[in-house]
């Protein structure tokens, strides 16, 4: 029995799905081997790497995970840390440790550090098998964001929004004057010095989360961008 | 939204620039479609940007409240279903579900919008009763504008169902004739973000709004409902200028139907 | 006697026109609309997301939890009553364990995924159109799924067997019975089987094997609005 792909790679797939047959094929995240044939167990893009089939999400809640860099909103102030919401079905533990450089006395009043509603940006160092996540503020581009407006976007689409070693919100920071930190979490915020400007900021991201599965998508926003700049 | 954030936003409104674009007294794009659902006597469903709200209209044949025999009876009510928001939960209707429904049975029913004695058949004995559910389906801030606007847009829909010769209805049939309508009551709330005021906010701007009053108006410019909600007060002036805005908004609303 | 045509002119095996959206209501995690005949489910999943009431959590995997209701002015004679009545409450679990099987959440402990079956407009086989509506908004919200599940009513119409009946056949003064049933789409099991009316043992069997047909159909009608939703306009 030769091996044969039945789904074409790039193509969306959906639940129950046979993607490829033949005992060639080696199934990875989003798919499952049922005998001879590959099946795709959620909604996604198929990703075909030499004989590794996989299926990209293209929809659903952020899953926290380890090193994403997100932004979150404390949500509680207890003895040893802040409880933080983080967009996700799960919320995470800063530690006083994590969150404050330097000594803190045991008794300090920890809201003078982050209070309820403060939104942060940390990162994420675990997630144990019961979903319990521990963040960290220390690090480049990590602490408190004061200000600014925050905007969502499918978490599966921040990579595309962020683009290759940064290129694309580089692109838009520069274009629209703006200071942008996006969290792996689909969080994105935004400040810019100028209303208009900000505002054109978030309406490029909402385009590249729309347009997202386009090609060429660099070299369109940044004409966009110009075109939109008045 | 922290005060830092609020902060941010009301700068942007002080230069009237809204973070969708807009300016303070403008709303998003209105649609409103009639007849969404066949079952019932009378519906509709208003689109304001993504926010979208049905309205359906079911009558039937009622007694009569004993102190108003010769007078129909009239109710709204409102389900915030969890499926139009993440943060509606199951369960009996909240006081914001309530509210809603309570403001806009005032606007219509104060208004006389609907001759209730029309809707008389024998007095004493059977009336028409006019039950209308407010239903939204997706909810991206202004509600209380577009279930209005989808409630009197279901009311203008309604049409009577056949009464058979036994005086049992027959739902099967609908006849052509419309609802006793005399006057179009259209609710706009005015919210106060900061010390700026806008029209037709998005959910982040309904978050950050202390206070909010809603007026139903009809086409002459008369109020015929108002409600003021939030924890913050208003003064006089602010009152006459929300009142003179959201009077302003009905009109152009009031094209939409 | 004998029912030799449908009222509506179909043939024995054949469904009303099908209509199903993906992505319709946008503060959704996902979400769909099935249209089948008159009768329309809008279907939306919101998760998963933290669980409450917090006695509900499972340790060991996320909770599917399903609601089904109708409209007030969905339906084809007076008000129906806003709440959850003893109807709603028995289909809301029918639902839920016509979808259990085939969803998989066992990456998310101590969640809930919370699907929200409504009902607009009913003409008969509003449960089965909810569990199709169900079953595309859980593939729209990315949730890990082994299949879809696809739903479809048979049943009897006097002395015949037919697929998809409507309001006006399941009242059918020669009496009738009723089979709402949901099948897996690949292995074709059946996760949903509930009757009322009467027939033979027989007549069962072979209603059953049109349903399987049907839904046959309907799956396909199920990917085809999944996958539309990413389709690229060419501009």
């Amino acid at each position: 029995m030769t091996s044969e792909l039945i789904a074409k790679d790039r193509s969306v797939v959906t639940p129950g799905e046979e993607i490829a047959k033949g005992m060639d094929f080696l199934p990875s995240s989003g798919t499952f081997r049922d005998g001879d044939v590959i099946v795709a167990n959620r909604t996604g893009l198929l990703r075909v790497d030499g004989q590794v089939l996989k299926v990209v999400p293209l929809s659903g809640e952020y899953i926290p995970k380890r090193n994403d860099n997100i932004i979150g909103v404390v949500d509680n102030v207890f003895m040893s840390g802040w409880a933080m919401k983080t967009f996700s079905p799960y919320n995470c533990m800063l530690n006083s440790r994590e969150g404050v450089s330097g000594f803190v006395p045991k008794d300090a009043d920890l809201t003078k550090f982050f209070a309820v509603g403060d939104v942060v940006m940390v990162r994420v160092f675990n997630v144990t098998s019961q979903k319990l996540v521990d963040v960290t503020t220390r690090g480049p581009g990590l602490g408190k964001l004061t200000g600014g407006r925050i905007i969502r976007v499918n978490s599966n689409k921040v990579p595309r929004i962020i683009g290759k070693q940064g290129s694309m919100v580089t692109m838009i920071k520069e274009l629209t004057d703006t200071n942008i930190s996006v969290g792996q979490n689909g969080a994105i915020w935004l400040k810019g010095k100028d209303v208009a400007m900000e505002n054109l900021a978030a309406d490029a991201i909402y385009k590249i989360e729309r347009e997202s599965h386009h090609a060429g998508l660099t070299d369109s926003m940044e004409k966009w961008l110009k075109e939109n700049k008045k | 939204m922290n005060e830092s954030m609020k902060k941010h936003l009301v700068k942007a409104l002080s230069q009237d620039i809204r973070f969708d674009g807009r300016v303070k007294d403008q709303f998003r794009d209105v649609k409103v479609e009639y007849g969404v659902s066949a079952n019932a006597e009378g519906s509709a469903r208003v689109t304001i940007g993504d926010t979208i709200v049905i309205a359906g209209v079911k009558l039937n044949l009622a007694k009569p409240y004993a102190d108003s025999p010769n007078a129909g009876t009239f109710m709204v009510n409102a389900e915030l279903l969890p499926m139009s928001n993440g943060r509606f939960e199951s369960g009996p209707p909240s006081i914001e579900s309530i509210e809603i429904a309570r403001v806009i049975d005032r606007g219509v029913r104060e208004a006389g919008a609907i001759d209730v004695k029309k809707l008389c058949i024998t007095p004493g004995e059977s009336v028409w009763g006019v039950s209308v559910d407010i239903i939204p389906i997706n909810a991206s801030g202004n509600l209380m504008d577009a279930a209005g606007l989808a409630v009197l847009a279901a009311l203008k829909d309604t049409k009577y169902p056949k009464v058979l010769e036994d005086g049992s209805v027959s739902y099967k049939e609908h006849t052509d004739e419309t609802l006793p309508l005399n006057k179009e009551p259209i609710p706009v709330t005015v919210y106060k973000v900061g010390d700026q005021l806008l029209v037709d906010p998005v959910e982040n701007e309904e978050f950050a709004a202390t206070a909010r009053l809603t007026v139903a108006s009809i086409s002459d410019s008369t109020i015929c409902a108002m409600q003021k909600g939030g924890l913050d007060s208003l003064s006089i002036d602010e009152i006459d200028t929300m009142v003179g805005l959201a009077i302003a908004k009905s009109k152009e609303l009031r094209k939409a139907l | 006697m004998s029912y030799d045509k449908r009222f509506d002119g179909r043939k024995f095996n054949e469904c009303r026109p099908i209509e199903a959206k993906a992505g319709v209501i946008k503060n959704a995690t996902g979400s769909a609309m099935f249209k089948i005949g008159k009768t329309v489910a809008y279907a939306t999943v919101y998760g998963p997301r933290e669980m409450f009431p917090r006695f509900m959590k499972d340790p060991t995997k996320g909770v599917l939890r399903c609601t089904y209701q109708m409209m007030p002015f969905s339906g084809m004679g007076e008000r129906i009553r806003p709440g959850q009545n003893r109807r709603a409450k028995e289909i809301s679990m029918v639902t839920k364990n016509a979808l259990n099987e085939v969803v998989d959440l066992s990456q998310f402990p101590n969640s809930v995924v919370d699907v929200y079956v409504e009902v607009p407009e009913a003409d008969a086989g509003t449960r089965c159109a909810g569990i199709c509506a169900a079953s595309i908004a859980l593939a729209d919200a990315g949730i890990p799924m082994k299949e879809l599940i696809s739903a479809v009513a048979v049943g009897r119409v006097s002395d015949k067997l037919a697929v998809d009946l409507d309001y006006a056949e399941e009242a059918h003064e020669e009496g009738a019975a009723d089979i709402p049933v949901a099948i897996t789409s690949r292995s074709k099991r059946f996760t949903l089987l509930q009757m009322d009316g009467d027939l033979t043992q027989e007549q069962l069997k072979t209603a059953l094997q049109m349903a399987l047909d049907s839904c046959d159909e309907i799956t396909k009608i199920q990917q085809d609005a999944i996958k539309a939703r990413y389709e690229v306009k060419n501009e």
